[in-house]
């Protein structure tokens, strides 16, 4: 377990007898719908952040939109937190339970309603699979951009929640620029639908803020995006270069020479070798960093970017440049970045994937103090990320049966993000905060913008029982956080009245 | 993922297997996206992430519930999430293990434990198995519902090749329950065997392969029958056999898997070692031929392939059928979601019928996508399910080919 409390007093303060509760429920939802028997909680106490454990009161798992109403309204009355949960591949503990509430997961809602060629929409519900929308699409000649690494698990709820971005975000956007609508049932239980059909909608741009809201505001319960039809062509190359900081310096010519790639990624040795291991994607293992690059567009755009591309990398000291020679190929050099994280766990039994984003000009930089600062807690690291919009993830090797090597993880991690933070850059590209990243954010942003971030999330949810702890920091925790990090002999938040 | 074993099982061989397994998981959820009951129920319980934790818990010294034998009953160990699992996760060895101790623990009630006594005792008998089903030939319209349909009309089987002077030879396993639910599948398979010059050599001892007391948490009575099976064939893999052909993957699968299962027995490690050195998919030594071969003058040629579990996710060996069958000229039709599974899954068609048929419903859609004539399997226990409720002929494709 993580050195700090998951969850501050002033989180926990939902002591609610839930017992009335649990009959009401059993009145609505179906026989196997209402988890309480310890064993079947606990194999929901984590999601993608292991490490980060917590059991539930119940879980429920509805099978209409109806039942949900229920169960939020049920909940709502009886002041009891609620944790929306889709697929559990959350790698902030954005849908860690809560001690004292319900977990509501949402894996039984997995039907695509509509896909729509003609309007190039798919309308779905939220526990439908990423890449489930892009398979059901591809008949047509379309696809969803958005592609996290998961998005072979990932649900759709989940991406809009922390506003998912993948591989492809960096020519086609996160998931907030490919969304048209959700429809969201509030706290309160009301069914209401956000955005529309159109790209524009009057009033404030309450969509936007729903993308990356964590599971806060409401709990999603439909979802239409938008597809996008395939490119012409597509190509794809791979570089290998013989240390990190080149690599680094490549991807931030490639984008200075004013080429926006369709995807592009890279990865060191370490990450190279496990998931060679796991696709036999014919990476070069030699390669101290490669970079994955994909070009799209029509025949002659490619031709043309390819060749700029070419010259960049090898302007940047590239060693060797493949190129996919066929579809099956260019599948091959994705499907060993996409399976990268878990993959790792061939080599570590545990590890610790941060996500911080920072200007690409400063890549070579952040990257040669990463490997500086897990050093000195004795720790290896591992990147592998999405260098076009500087989204590093570095993941952090450690042995949870070894005690205190879970600890060092977490300060390396901290270490990191405060790093991201103090050379220009944010504590998350698209992993979103969850509980993972809650101190940070007292770095990122200062008392006065989280006070407003705490009213915002009020207007929906005045109770606050969607997803206490998570995502926006209490003033109380910053202040006690700040306390332990003082940098240059100054707190973070000078304007905090301290504890 | 960090593990805690208790003391029960920590120093055990079969615990250390464990907890190696249970580290390398790091709990992605990637398995979910591809497991058949997860698909259907969307509870974690039902996933092989959540089985894993479930697992777990009992190996960490929780008491095991009913709760979780439940969700371990309805795993049927397609291993399609090994397949997914980046991280490398033997998930079908966890499996067996947190049955097993499950299984000890707690105890079965009622026809439950009579049905799954019955399984154990007469699959793995062909004989009795095959008295049993002639009775029921004669006597089907008197037979309940669900057991009636799982009595299959006996297909008339060609002749076996007659004993052949060929230099070259194999061993065969012929199967429980195979011989009698598909008679032609066997003779089939020595035929083509002897037209390329290599003899089956016939072991009529050896019949069940022991996944059934395996997957039904009896490893015990599984090894005992490894053990046997091993003896009689031993005489022979000295006499130099170059390979023992199981003709139903289900099978291979285990055959394969032998040389792991008695890794610490000192009489028969490496005797069970050499033996998963020998096993083979008809598909392993046919491929080599593929010149040879055609197919047969009456086979449909629009054909859907339905690559079992076991040969893609256990034996990996998918792709290899339809890649051969389309190289001599059988025009093979697309199925989407072909790595989920069928429903069959050795005894799980009897023990959990109502999963079974979600299943074989969605796997018949998918076959016949792309309209095909006949429907081609590698397994007896596929065969079986989907020829139940298909309304075009499911066939070994062994009997669909010929040698030219």
């Amino acid at each position: 377990m993580p050195a700090h409390a998951l969850f501050r007093d002033e989180d926990l303060r939902f002591d609610v007898d839930v017992d009335p509760l649990i009959d009401a429920l059993r009145q609505v939802l179906p026989e196997e719908g209402l988890i309480v028997h310890e064993a079947g909680l606990r194999a929901y106490e984590c999601d993608g952040l292991a490490p980060y454990k917590q059991l539930p009161r119940l879980v429920v798992v509805p099978e209409t939109i109806e039942q949900v109403q229920t169960v939020l309204r049920l909940c709502h009355e009886a002041g009891v937190p609620v944790v929306t949960r889709g697929s559990g591949t959350s790698l902030s503990g954005g849908s860690l339970p809560h001690p004292q509430g319900v977990l509501l997961a949402m894996g039984k809602f997995n039907r695509i309603r509509e896909i729509d060629h003609h309007r190039r929409i798919a309308r779905v519900e939220p526990g439908v699979r990423n890449l489930a929308i892009t398979e059901a699409a591809a008949p047509y000649g379309l696809y969803y951009a958005p592609d996290p690494s998961s998005q072979i698990a990932c649900s759709i709820g989940g991406n809009v929640g922390e506003n998912a971005g993948g591989v492809h975000c960096l020519k086609y956007g996160l998931t907030v620029h490919n969304v048209l609508a959700v429809k969201v049932i509030t706290m309160e239980g009301e069914l209401t639908t956000i955005g529309s059909e159109s790209l524009d909608s009057p009033g404030l741009d309450l969509l936007a803020l729903m993308h990356g809201s964590e599971g806060m505001l409401g709990v999603i319960v439909e979802v239409t995006v938008k597809l996008l039809p395939n490119p012409l062509t597509k190509q794809v190359l791979m570089a290998s270069f013989a240390d990190v900081e080149s690599g680094g310096h490549a991807v931030a010519g490639l984008i200075a020479r004013g080429i926006i790639p369709g995807g592009l990624e890279m990865m060191d040795g370490a990450a190279i070798q496990a998931a060679e291991d796991f696709v036999q994607a014919g990476y070069d293992t030699d390669a101290a960093a490669i970079l994955i690059c994909e070009l799209d567009g029509s025949e002659a755009e490619v031709a043309d970017q390819l060749k700029a591309v070419d010259e960049c990398l090898r302007d940047h000291g590239a060693t060797r440049i493949q190129v996919a020679a066929d579809d099956e190929e260019k599948a091959r050099f994705w499907a060993g970045r996409k399976a990268a994280f878990p993959a790792v766990g061939r080599i570590s039994p545990d590890y610790y994937c941060m996500d911080g984003t920072i200007p690409r000009k400063q890549l070579a930089y952040v990257l040669r103090r990463i490997s500086e600062i897990s050093a000195a807690e004795a720790l290896e690291t591992v990147n592998v990320f999405h260098a076009g919009d500087g989204n590093l993830h570095p993941l952090i090797l450690f042995d949870g049966n070894q005690p205190g090597q879970l600890e060092a993880a977490e300060r390396v991690g901290s270490a990191i993000l405060q790093l991201c933070v103090e050379v220009g850059g944010t504590v998350t590209g698209e992993h979103g905060v969850g509980v993972e990243k809650i101190n940070e954010m007292c770095v990122q942003f200062a008392g006065a913008e989280i006070e407003q971030f705490h009213g915002i999330k009020a207007a929906f949810d005045e109770k606050g029982l969607l997803n206490p702890g998570k995502a926006i920091p209490t003033l109380n925790r910053c202040a006690e956080f700040g306390r332990l990090h003082v940098h240059n002999g100054e707190l973070p938040h000078p304007e905090l009245e301290r504890l | 993922m960090q593990t805690h074993l208790a003391d029960f099982i920590k120093d055990s061989a079969a615990g250390q297997e464990a907890d190696a397994i249970l580290r390398k998981c790091t709990h992605c959820g990637f398995c979910l996206a591809n497991c058949p009951t997860y698909r259907l129920l969307g509870d974690e319980l039902d996933s092989p992430r959540g089985r894993i934790y479930q697992i777990k818990q009992v190996l960490e010294g929780e008491a095991p519930t009913e709760s979780i034998q439940l969700h371990l009953d309805r795993c049927l160990t397609c291993r399609a999430c090994e397949t997914t699992c980046p991280s490398g996760v033997e998930y079908g060895r966890l499996a067996d293990l947190g049955r097993e101790i499950v299984e000890e623990q707690v105890p079965r009630r009622g026809l439950q434990r009579w049905v799954r006594t019955g399984l154990r005792t007469v699959l793995p008998r062909p004989r009795l198995f095959g008295t049993l089903l002639t009775m029921g030939r004669l006597t089907r319209p008197l037979v309940p519902g669900p057991l009636r349909k799982k009595i299959r009309p006996r297909r008339p089987a060609p002749a076996w090749p007659s004993p052949s002077t060929h230099s070259r030879f194999v061993l065969m396993l012929e199967g429980c329950v195979q011989p009698a639910l598909e008679p032609p599948i066997n003779p089939q398979t020595a035929r083509l065997m002897d037209e390329l010059g290599i003899a089956v050599k016939r072991t009529t001892e050896v019949s069940c392969c022991g996944a059934i007391d395996q997957h039904l948490g009896a490893s015990e009575a599984a090894k005992a029958r490894i053990r046997s099976n091993i003896d009689a064939w031993w005489p022979h893999i000295e006499a130099g056999a170059e390979a023992i052909v199981v003709n139903a993957s289900g099978c291979g699968a285990q055959v394969k898997d032998y040389g792991h299962l008695l890794a610490d027995d000192p009489d028969y490690a490496e005797k069970a070692a050499r033996v998963t050195a020998l096993a083979i998919d008809p598909i392993e030594l046919l491929e080599r031929h593929a010149d040879q071969l055609a197919p047969a003058d009456d086979a449909p040629r629009r054909v859907a392939f339905q690559t079992p579990c076991t040969l893609q996710h256990a034996q990996k060996l998918n792709g290899r059928v339809d890649a051969l069958m389309a190289r001599i000229g059988f025009d093979m039709t697309p199925v989407p979601d072909a790595h989920i599974c069928c429903g069959s899954a050795g005894t799980y068609s009897v023990l959990q019928p109502k999963m079974a048929e979600q299943l074989r419903t969605q796997k018949l859609e998918n076959l016949n996508t792309g309209e095909p004539q006949v429907i081609a399997t590698a397994n007896i226990g596929c065969l079986t399910h989907l020829d139940e409720a298909s309304e075009i002929p499911v066939r070994h494709w062994l009997e669909l080919i010929k040698v030219a």
